[in-house]
């Protein structure tokens, strides 16, 4: 079904330009990036809702979770439907830390983010010795008995949740505002560049490996003397991280939030976007978040309809395309380039 | 934490425990048995029992019920009963059916991976629950009562009322109708030998494809009686009913022991009634919770369930 790869004709040019040529490349594409909330274009523009707004959330928002599911589901072939739990840790990370002590949001950072670590390692060290469907079903749990707790809890808000959440301080003198949703969307770009180089350093090494193998052949890979409950729960504490920043910038953003935010209903949507576009491929899988964020926005009578067609997508894609649009790289390139 | 309602009100549990026991293993063995011979669990089964309280919801609207009138007399309601649980079994049969066709057919045939079956089902799964959604208008649908709550006779502090004696009477006649059809025809043979081994099955002369088509169609139908019960007994559905009924039949099955069929029924025992303790003890809002702890325990303690993993030799 596959003949024609994107992935692999965009990967032969890739291969035959000079070192120049890619840092010239990259450059444009990160300006271009950088650039879009600027721009006043009406063909890109969402009838309803800011394009501005709609960049934010949900493109990148969508973006950065799939970038980070991505590891989990793609790389190393652990399917999780509790995606949100993390980015709900995230997100009550920052609303409770913010209102109970004086850090501000730059300082809570790197606490959403161990949060959502920690969370990844509790779940994940007894889940993770399960396979496919039980996994499946564990983290489809661990998302709903996390939105249960968080409504159940009158502690940390209860059903009506959290509100008064603070915005991020301005820094470099960019200030953060309720109505100018692009500095949001820079600060989520940075993040998600950050996440894209570390991800790919790590594919490119020893734990991206470890994680193919375990993908394609959890036996053989654990014969082969990999570890895999350490690169597993990596995976697993890895997606949880990308989760819980995420969580953290959309709360300071929407400045308050209610466990009715954080439902099955997310995680399946991110788990679309990873599958629409291509499991295991980073630029696949950002273009599956962008079309399934955009499209909706801009086809509005479509958005009542989504989760139906969501649905019909997965079935679909399943059966005609289970790679996605822009599939992973074939382990044949590899080959020939070795041989 | 209060323990003296668990003491005062123990056999009232205990009775409503065994009626909760016996609507989820109805659910739960649909699962066994589509893992018995798939050895995949059908994600969107919880959906097809949706689909039974819709359509018995469906039903009982063509007949113009207010929700104000008197509960029915016994014989009328008996044949308006069979009316609406034939009815709910028969769509839910075929809806499963075509559920397996759609969603795990060509993905079968194909040797897809594991992963793609299951992301299949879930989008399946996510398709019908967001299209009766859409008809239901996503809220609560109110099931007229149809046979009185008041108690017949009393066991201790238990009262026992007709809507749980239908549900433990019929849930026990379809279990002994199901353990003629497994252990007993050719078609239960025929299932028990694919689950045995499907190779050999197919080297045997069996039509492996028929019987997994069998399969989902008795799944669904037992899933669509359940969901009959389910409204006599709970009087109320919505589009994500099927939900945490389906995370809790699913752990009943798991806890028994998936792929067999008499854990199932036990599991299913087994948790309703730990589910009415445990939700006296520490209130209703975290009985889910509680279902999902005692699914990651069996998963990590003994991942085949109480009973092991054997349709085959399951009796019911």
């Amino acid at each position: 079904m596959a003949k024609f790869n994107v992935r692999d004709k965009f990967g032969d040019w890739w291969d035959q330009t000079s070192p120049i040529q890619r840092g010239v490349f990259r450059v444009v594409i990160i300006a271009i990036a950088y650039a879009i909330p600027l721009l006043k274009n009406p063909i890109i523009d969402t009838p309803e809702t800011s394009f501005v707004s709609v960049l934010f959330y949900p493109l990148i928002m969508f973006s950065l979770m799939a970038v980070g599911l991505n590891v989990v589901v793609g790389k190393s072939g652990i399917l999780d439907l509790g995606y949100v739990a993390f980015f709900a840790i995230g997100a009550y990370t920052h609303a409770l830390l913010s209102a109970h002590t004086s850090l501000n949001f730059w300082e809570i950072i790197p606490f959403a983010m161990g949060f959502a670590m920690l969370a990844g390692v509790i779940l994940g060290l007894p889940a993770l010795r399960l396979r496919g469907d039980y996994l499946a079903i564990i983290t489809l749990g661990f998302g709903e008995i996390v939105r249960i707790i968080a409504v159940n809890t009158e502690a940390i808000g209860g059903a009506a949740g959290l509100t008064d959440i603070p915005g991020p301080n301005s820094i470099f003198g960019i200030e953060f505002t309720v109505m100018d949703p692009r500095p949001y969307y820079w600060l989520t770009l940075t993040v998600l560049l950050l996440v894209i180089w570390g991800v790919l350093r790590l594919s490119h090494r020893k734990p991206g490996r470890a994680w193919e193998a375990i993908r394609e052949d959890e036996d053989v890979a654990e014969f082969m003397g990999v570890s895999t409950l350490k690169y597993k729960l990596w995976a697993f504490i890895i997606g949880g991280a990308v989760g819980g920043i995420a969580g953290a910038i959309f709360a300071s953003n929407i400045r308050s939030i209610q466990p009715e935010l954080f439902t099955l209903n997310l995680s399946i949507m991110i788990l679309a976007c990873v599958v629409l576009g291509g499991m295991g491929n980073i630029w696949g899988v950002i273009l599956g978040a962008v079309l399934l964020g955009y499209i909706p926005e801009k086809l509005r009578f479509l958005s009542d309809y989504r989760i139906i067609f969501f649905g019909l997508l997965m079935v679909v894609m399943m059966n005609i395309r289970p790679n996605g649009l822009l599939p992973r790289k074939k382990r044949e390139r590899f080959k020939e380039k070795s041989a | 934490m209060d323990f003296s309602i668990l003491v005062s009100d123990f056999p009232s549990l205990t009775i409503d425990g065994i009626v909760v026991g016996a609507i989820l293993a109805l659910v739960s063995l649909g699962y066994t048995l589509v893992y018995g011979v798939l050895r995949l669990i059908n994600f969107a089964h919880s959906e097809i029992f949706m689909v039974g309280t819709m359509t018995t919801y469906w039903v009982i609207q063509q007949f113009g019920f207010t929700g104000y009138e008197d509960p029915l007399p016994l014989w009328k309601f008996a044949s308006l009963f069979i009316l609406f649980g034939v009815t709910a079994a028969i769509v839910s049969g075929v809806a499963a059916v075509v559920l397996e066709i759609v969603a795990y057919r060509r993905l079968r045939v194909l040797g897809a991976s594991r992963l793609s079956s299951l992301i299949s089902a879930i989008g399946a799964s996510f398709f019908l629950v967001e299209v009766f959604q859409k008809i239901s208008g996503a809220k609560n649908l109110d099931f007229p009562r149809l046979l009185s709550k008041d108690p017949i006779f009393t066991i201790g502090s238990a009262y026992i009322s007709a809507d749980k004696i239908l549900v433990i009477l019929g849930a026990a006649a379809i279990f002994l109708v199901l353990n003629r059809v497994i252990n007993h025809t050719k078609l239960g043979l025929g299932i028990r030998a694919v689950s045995q081994d499907e190779r050999t099955a197919t080297l045997m002369g069996v039509n492996v494809n028929k019987i997994i088509s069998y399969t989902f169609l008795l799944g669904g139908v037992l899933a669509g009686l359940g969901s009959a019960f389910y409204m006599v007994f709970y009087e109320t559905t919505k589009a994500n009913v099927g939900f945490l009924i389906g995370i809790s039949a699913f752990t009943a099955a798991v806890l028994g022991g998936i792929g067999n069929v008499k854990g199932a029924l036990y599991g299913s025992f087994a948790l309703g009634l730990f589910q009415q303790y445990t939700s006296a003890v520490l209130g209703y809002n975290w009985k889910d919770v509680v279902t999902f702890v005692i699914l990651v325990f069996v998963l990590l303690v003994k991942p085949t369930g109480l009973f092991g993993e054997s349709l085959q030799k399951a009796r019911v």
